[in-house]
């Protein structure tokens, strides 16, 4: 209706009835430029919608848009009560924090905390080695594996057998870290599932848990195992999205199922795979907390098994060393954050889409 | 068989062939080897659980033959979940963990649904800021100790709330919610409100019985987090009476603590091997979640598109 030639005048389009106030008043110069009947039928209606119509009252919805606000409260009060407040206990960073004084009485120490990111403390180093060569282990192994599932998924199966298989894949998502250490062990301890085949079958055994060799095998297995069915999700809707055209287009043009794939699949992918690694790079820091703690204790011991998420935890709660384990805790979520923002920037760089349009 | 039929079937077996319609099929050596993997990641998953439950209904004299875990109970007995059914340190862990998610999902869900709900109209007053408080609460977890702190600070150690309420609202399932709402015909609200009825009657006789379907969804979401959650009960709460779950799984099963009679009680018999109780342990903790999962399958595509799309 916008770009109507004057000779249509004669029947104009009538304002779409469902568009609101605020959509119409925001279209409006566009008619500008446009024959005078035209501009002055569209502009009209607008105008006078806008003053004293019932359904959407600007003015008068103004007590109502209040009630609806009263609505947010609760859920509102909660966000702020658990995830800013505690933002503002990283104020302890900056203090020699007592917990018997508590946070308003404990001395302020300005940046001394901050200190033993600089001098080296062994633990953390050993801490900061760990999370980083965890995270190159999941950039490389983990993250791949639910594209090459649903490539699997995507060109093998008819409807209902995919769908039978997604859900014995999606399910151990579902499943508590607990669990899934649990099960874990139970399968490949000494007296589990599998040694108890191998030694049925005079193989000797295999030992994995509580082997510190093998902990980052054994991290990297039980998260490929929760988490790659799940993951394959958003990869199979976006390859439903596909312009199946393309693929015959390319058939015709002379290309095989991988020039297909490596040229119509793989593009369709592209943004997905952006977004999600810019997301998994603020949590670059944190490499799966719940599932490591519930496991040092079982033997592996601080060398193998310690993480920047841990070494907070262990060093602050169970040690007692609250302000070094805040200051540490404070600069992992700055770092992420900025890691975040400035892996968009970089996508943006390249054209791409990144977590949010520019 | 008429010429319908016909067509039928042989689009049904192209279709069976070749799943992306139009894409040249792979070849039979290439699509066999794909077959086999999906077949090795399905046993993957199945196998654990099916030892896990066999396990669990061998007696002692199986379990100690195999030296551990077993694939099929020879002489199933239910003697290790009567054991640790029959009060003690699993049955109270039942009973704290069934009562936490229950109550937890009906919290998280009354706030939840308010709060997308007061966020379903652009351009209402506190609109924005409040969209943009709950947006930026998913770039950062509030970390550990911090939120100790405050749990300390309101009195809530050891208290039930403090495995409640900070996991109260997930801003992704607000997020959803909110989509859903947003996608409700603006015409029946506005009829609604031209017959006078207030924003809660709205809420209460339109905007829920026409979302029952995503609530749904996100009420399963909020019912596994609550029955998975370990970590702020391992924080939180230092009295064993009143753990969950997940930490006497973690404490008996991952630990290996040694399961005594005093954490089960056993009617004059023996104890059951030690991985059977471990194993029905697990197996009670993996229940629920199997339980609902089929319902939460039913839905989880449209749910999780519903936020994929409209974020």
């Amino acid at each position: 209706m916008f770009v109507t030639s004057p000779e249509c005048t004669g029947s104009p389009v009538p304002p779409l009835p469902s568009a609101s106030h605020h959509a119409i008043r925001e279209r409006e110069p566009a008619h500008r430029p446009e024959g005078h009947a035209m501009s002055l039928l569209t502009r009209q209606k607008p105008r006078r919608r806008s003053g004293a119509s019932a359904v959407d009252p600007p003015r008068g919805g103004a007590r109502r848009d209040r009630a609806l606000f009263w609505f947010t409260v609760p859920g509102l009060a909660v966000v702020l009560l658990f995830h800013y407040v505690p933002l503002l206990g990283h104020v302890i960073a900056f203090q020699d924090y007592q917990p018997f004084i508590g946070i308003w009485h404990s001395p302020w120490v300005g940046f001394a905390n901050f200190s033993v990111l600089f001098n080296g403390e062994e633990k953390l180093v050993i801490a900061l080695v760990n999370t980083l060569q965890l995270l190159l282990i999941q950039v490389v192994f983990v993250f791949p594996a639910p594209i090459l599932l649903a490539l699997a998924l995507n060109s093998l199966l008819g409807e209902r057998l995919k769908r039978v298989v997604q859900n014995v894949l999606y399910l151990p998502h579902f499943l508590s870290w607990v669990v899934v250490v649990a099960i874990f062990q139970q399968m490949l301890s000494d007296g589990g599932l599998v040694n108890v085949f191998l030694r049925a079958q005079e193989l000797g055994t295999f030992n994995i848990i509580g082997n510190p060799e093998l902990f980052k095998a054994l991290l990297t297995s039980q998260v490929i195992w929760k988490d790659t069915g799940w993951g394959t999700i958003l990869f199979l809707a976006a390859l439903s999205r596909v312009d199946t055209n393309l693929y015959e287009a390319a058939a015709a043009d002379g290309a095989g199922r991988w020039r297909q794939t490596w040229h119509v699949t793989l593009p369709a992918l592209r943004g997905l795979v952006i977004l999600l690694l810019i997301l998994r790079l603020g949590d670059a820091l944190s490499v799966g907390f719940e599932q490591i703690i519930l496991q040092q204790q079982s033997g592996v011991g601080i060398q193998a098994g310690e993480v920047l998420d841990t070494y907070v935890y262990n060093n602050g709660l169970v040690a007692g060393q609250w302000g070094e384990s805040a200051a540490i805790g404070l600069v992992k979520g700055i770092v992420g954050v900025a890691l975040v923002l400035g892996a968009n920037r970089v996508a943006h760089l390249f054209g791409e889409e990144g977590i949010y349009r520019r | 068989m008429s010429a319908a039929q016909t067509y039928r079937s042989t689009a049904a077996r192209s279709r069976a062939r070749a799943a992306v319609p139009g894409r040249t099929p792979a070849s039979p050596p290439w699509r066999a080897a794909k077959g086999v993997l999906l077949l090795i990641c399905c046993l993957l998953v199945i196998v654990p659980f099916l030892s896990i439950v066999a396990t669990s209904l061998a007696d002692n004299e199986q379990v100690t033959e195999a030296g551990g875990f077993v694939l099929w109970p020879e002489r199933p007995s239910f003697a290790a979940y009567s054991a640790v059914l029959a009060g003690g340190v699993v049955t109270r862990a039942l009973a704290v963990s069934v009562g936490v998610t229950v109550a937890g999902t009906a919290l998280a869900l009354l706030s939840s649904i308010t709060l997308a709900y007061g966020l379903s109209r652009p351009g209402t007053f506190g609109h924005r800021p409040v969209l943009m408080i709950l947006l930026f609460s998913l770039l950062f977890t509030p970390g550990v100790i911090p939120s100790y702190l405050l749990i300390k600070q309101l009195g809530l150690i050891n208290s039930y709330w403090s495995l409640i309420l900070p996991t109260m609202v997930n801003a992704f399932n607000v997020i959803v919610l909110r989509a859903f709402f947003m996608g409700l015909p603006r015409e029946l609200l506005d009829a609604a409100r031209i017959d006078g009825a207030n924003a809660l009657q709205i809420l209460r006789r339109i905007v829920v019985p026409l979302s029952r379907a995503a609530i749904a969804v996100v009420g399963l979401f909020y019912a596994v987090s609550f029955w998975n959650a370990f970590f702020n009960a391992m924080l939180y709460m230092n009295e064993s009476e009143s753990w969950p779950m997940q930490l006497v799984l973690r404490t008996y099963v991952v630990n290996n603590a040694a399961i005594g009679a005093g954490e089960v009680s056993v009617a004059g018999a023996a104890l059951p091997p030690s991985y059977a109780l471990q194993a029905a342990i697990l197996v009670l903790s993996i229940v629920p979640i199997v339980v609902v999962y089929p319902f939460l399958q039913r839905h989880l595509r449209k749910g999780v598109m519903i936020g994929a799309v409209k974020g």
